[in-house]
This record gives C-alpha cells, structure tokens and sequence, in this order.
C-alpha cells in the first residue's frame, strides 16, 4: 500500500521505513509522496562520512551518533554497503557498529545496498535523505561504500564531508593525488594510536598547505582520532559544528542550496531520462534490433545515442507479424 | 479506461531491479558463534537477497526494531545458547505487536527436535538443524519468501 506522506510527518517509523524501501524500490506512488514531503526538507544536516573499507567508517559513525544524542539531537544513519555484481545480493554489515542505537528512538538507521550504482553511494541515496530530513532528524549521518580514489559522489550530497584515513595506506605521493582527497571539508587519520599516525597527519596537512585558499575560504583541517575509543571525537565534532557555522553564513548556504538544488534536479532528470529513452527503445524490441545492428556493425552506438536525444529517433525496422505497428515508430 | 488500466499496471510493476528481497539474520541472546549465521548470510547473499547482518548478542526488542527500520521480509535466527524456546517466540510476538506478523520467521542452531513443533506452533516457519545444507536453506527462503505487501 502506497505511504502518504502524512503519515511520515506524523512520525510514523514504519511508514517512513517502508516509504525508503519503495523509493529503493522505484515503486511510482513513492515519487508522488516525495514529492509532497520535499517541501518539508532542508532543515537537517547532512553529514557525509567516505573512506577506504576498513577504515573504521561505521565505528566513526557509532561514535559521533552517541555524541549528538548527549547534545539532544535526533540522527538518521544513512549505511551504504556493496551489491554483489555477480548475484545481485548484498550483507548489509554497517548496523553491527552501530548496536548501541538500535534502540534509541532518537535514531533511525537505514542500510542501503549500491545495486550497481557506482559512486560511493545507492541510486536512491539522496531520496532516503530527503525522507529523514523531512521526518524531521536533526543530524543526518551517510555512510557512504568503502571508497578507493574516485567515488566522490557524496561531496554533491552532503553539507560536510569527512574523509578517513588511516596509517599506513602508502607513501606521500597517495596524498598528491587527486580525487577522495580533494573533497574531504574535514580529514581525519583515524586509527590515531598506531604507528605512523603522525606522519600520515603531517602529510595531509603538507598536502592541503600546498593549496591556496581565498579569504573567506574553508581551509580542511586534518584531526586525529580513535573511533574506537572515542579518543578525538569530542574535538572532531566542533570542528563539524565550525563547518556548519561556515556553511550557515547567509552567502555561503545560497550557493550550497542552489548547488544541491542543481545535483538533485540532474540527477533526478539523469535517471528520468534514460528510463524513458530505454522504455521507449524497448518497445516493440526496437533495442534489440539496434542492439543486433550495433554488433553487426551496421550502427554506431553514437548515432543512435545522438538521434536518440535529438527526438530524431526514426529507425527502418521489419514489421512485427500480426502488429500493424512498429515499423517506423518513436518519433516524439 | 484503457489509461486508467495501464496505469495501474505500471504502478504495480516495480523498478528495473523488482522488488529485492530483503532479509534479516540476528543473533538473538548471549551465545558468541556467529560462524553460522554468517555463513547463511553469505549464502542468501550469493543466492541474490539483501542480508541485513545484526552482529552478536541481540535482544528480540534490537532484532524487531531492526526489522523495522529495514524493512525486511523475513528474519532468520542463529541460536546455540539453547535460549531458543524463550527468544523465538519473543521475536514473533513483538513482530505482530508491530503489526509485521507477515515477516517469515526461521531459525536454525542447536535445537532439540522435541522443541520443535513447539517452536512452530508458536508462529516461527521453520527450523533448521545441524548437518542442513546450504542450498536447503536458500530454497526454503526462495520458496516461502515473498515481498510483503
């Protein structure tokens, strides 16, 4: 049964929960319901946390969780794990962290498989957000898949961004690269208390020296913590407070909401768009022909793609027996 | 009318993906072997599903909260601690208090086979004993596993 959104505001968890899961779903009525809750949206904030696997995400998460209970704040945990290429499945792992909070009711956590989305995230991430914030979280925390160099697709997402790093994972020149380590708004070298912790912190401070900042500009601190242990946590969080208070400027947050506004609007119409081309493509098996035609050689896939999203979509194709259609179709 | 009908079709069929099934599998009580539920984790995984992994030492409050928030449609229990008769139940009372008595209990670990239809009579669908295989395991939640309504 499709959710409304008055239940969700009402503070129903099991309609907010089964909402998510249409909209992991692609269930149609869920975008009708989103549609009336995104004006409820805006009021959170949206804290992204992306590193390596391993890197002690979840237990960072866990963590920080704790913190802004003590501070009153209700969290929503977005946890995104990997799908399998291969079976379709996914485990869902990032809850185990995160046990002390199962029953607060302060805190909602959601697991996320990517389902073949790549860039850090699911496809239907930044709509899960959108509920949270409109059930009204103060805080919500995404926990983006276990990133190598080039998932950066939380930085489009979240108002902080924190990158984790830990000791160990390579020379300076791991550091100069660009990429994960251009979008953190906060580093931390978790895992502070091994060997080398201090040289990795060094390193990425050398590295963010090495840029300019503007007056007015945010310059990345790198903070040191144990998750752990909470070791560093307190000192970590003020400096997400600090962003937030950055971000918060009246100059500053115009140019974040109209950037948000800009990624969700492409990304929703990125998805809109080649849902519909290969709807309309798959009609009377039109893909399939053009699918033959590209292996044969007789087609490029870059005319079609261009005539595709010109609307000079008007491909001979043999008549289905016993249709009286299909031969010239899909000029829209 | 004819719209009207295609409409509702296509409200009906999910995304590109369908419907992904979507399971839990909890350790409920104080026992700390865990090498079979992840192994059956493993499995359902490879067999397609989402496994929603809890980690050890779940209270039935921690599993169905769980099962709330995620959504899922069937829970499957790892038990060795011989808890079994007491936190079985517990998971599907709290489950129906919740209104989701639809979510598909299992359950497997060391269980007397006189405990069983106790087990069963009290709302849990299965129970699965040492020396069941894999595939078992994944067919049954094939099977008996729908997405809820």
């Amino acid at each position: 049964m499709a959710v409304s959104a008055k239940e969700v505001l009402s503070g129903d968890i099991q309609a907010a929960a089964r909402l998510m899961r249409d909209l992991d779903d692609e269930i149609p009525s869920a975008h009708r319901t989103l549609k009336i809750l995104y004006r409820h949206t805006g009021r959170a904030s949206i804290l992204g946390i992306t590193g390596a696997p391993g890197a002690g995400k979840s237990t960072l998460v866990d963590c920080l969780t704790e913190h802004l209970r003590r501070e009153g704040k209700s969290v929503g945990i977005v946890a995104i794990d990997p799908t399998s290429p291969f079976s379709g499945g996914a485990i869902l792992g990032d809850r185990i962290r995160m046990q002390k909070h199962t029953l607060d009711d302060g805190v909602f956590i959601k697991s996320l498989a990517t389902r073949g989305h790549l860039g850090g995230l699911s496809k239907s991430t930044i709509d899960i957000v959108n509920v949270m914030d409109a059930m009204g979280k103060d805080v919500v925390i995404i926990e983006t898949v276990g990133v190598g160099q080039d998932e950066v697709e939380i930085v489009k997402v979240a108002h902080t961004n924190l990158v984790l790093v830990v000791p160990g994972m390579g020379d300076d020149i791991q550091a100069l690269k660009a990429g994960i380590l251009e979008i953190a708004d906060i580093f931390v070298v978790n895992k502070s208390d091994r060997e080398g912790a201090d040289r990795t912190k060094l390193e990425l401070e050398t590295m963010v020296g090495m840029n300019t900042y503007r007056e007015g500009e945010w310059e990345p601190p790198v903070m040191a913590a144990v998750a752990q242990t909470g070791a560093g946590v307190p000192e970590l969080l003020s400096e997400v407070e600090r962003h937030w208070k950055f971000i918060s400027r009246e100059e500053n947050l115009l140019r974040y909401r109209r950037e948000k506004a800009r990624v969700e609007l492409l990304e929703i119409l990125k998805k809109k768009l080649i849902d519909k081309a290969v709807d309309d493509l798959s009609r009377n098996k039109v893909l399939d022909h053009l699918l033959r035609d590209i292996v044969n050689k007789t087609r490029d896939p870059y005319s079609i793609a261009e005539q595709v999203v010109d609307h000079r979509f008007d491909f001979p194709l043999e008549a289905e027996p016993g249709k009286g259609k299909g031969r010239r179709r899909g000029r829209t | 009318m004819a719209s009207a009908l295609a409409k509702k079709k296509r409200e009906a069929k999910p995304g590109k993906g369908g419907r992904k099934i979507r399971v839990l599998v909890g350790k409920p009580g104080l026992d700390g072997h865990d090498r079979g539920a992840k192994i059956i984790a493993r499995a359902l995984r490879d067999a397609g599903f989402e496994v929603i992994y809890t980690g050890l030492h779940q209270t039935p409050e921690m599993i169905v909260n769980t099962a709330v928030q995620e959504d899922v449609d069937a829970i499957g229990l790892s038990i060795l601690s011989g808890a079994h008769n007491h936190l079985f139940p517990k998971v599907v009372e709290l489950l129906r208090k919740k209104k989701m008595g639809n979510v598909v209990v299992f359950g497997g670990g060391i269980i007397p086979d006189d405990d069983i239809s106790g087990l069963r009579k009290k709302g849990v669908d299965r129970i699965f004993t040492p020396g069941t295989t894999l595939s078992e395991i994944v067919d049954y939640v094939n099977k008996r596993v729908r997405p809820r309504a």
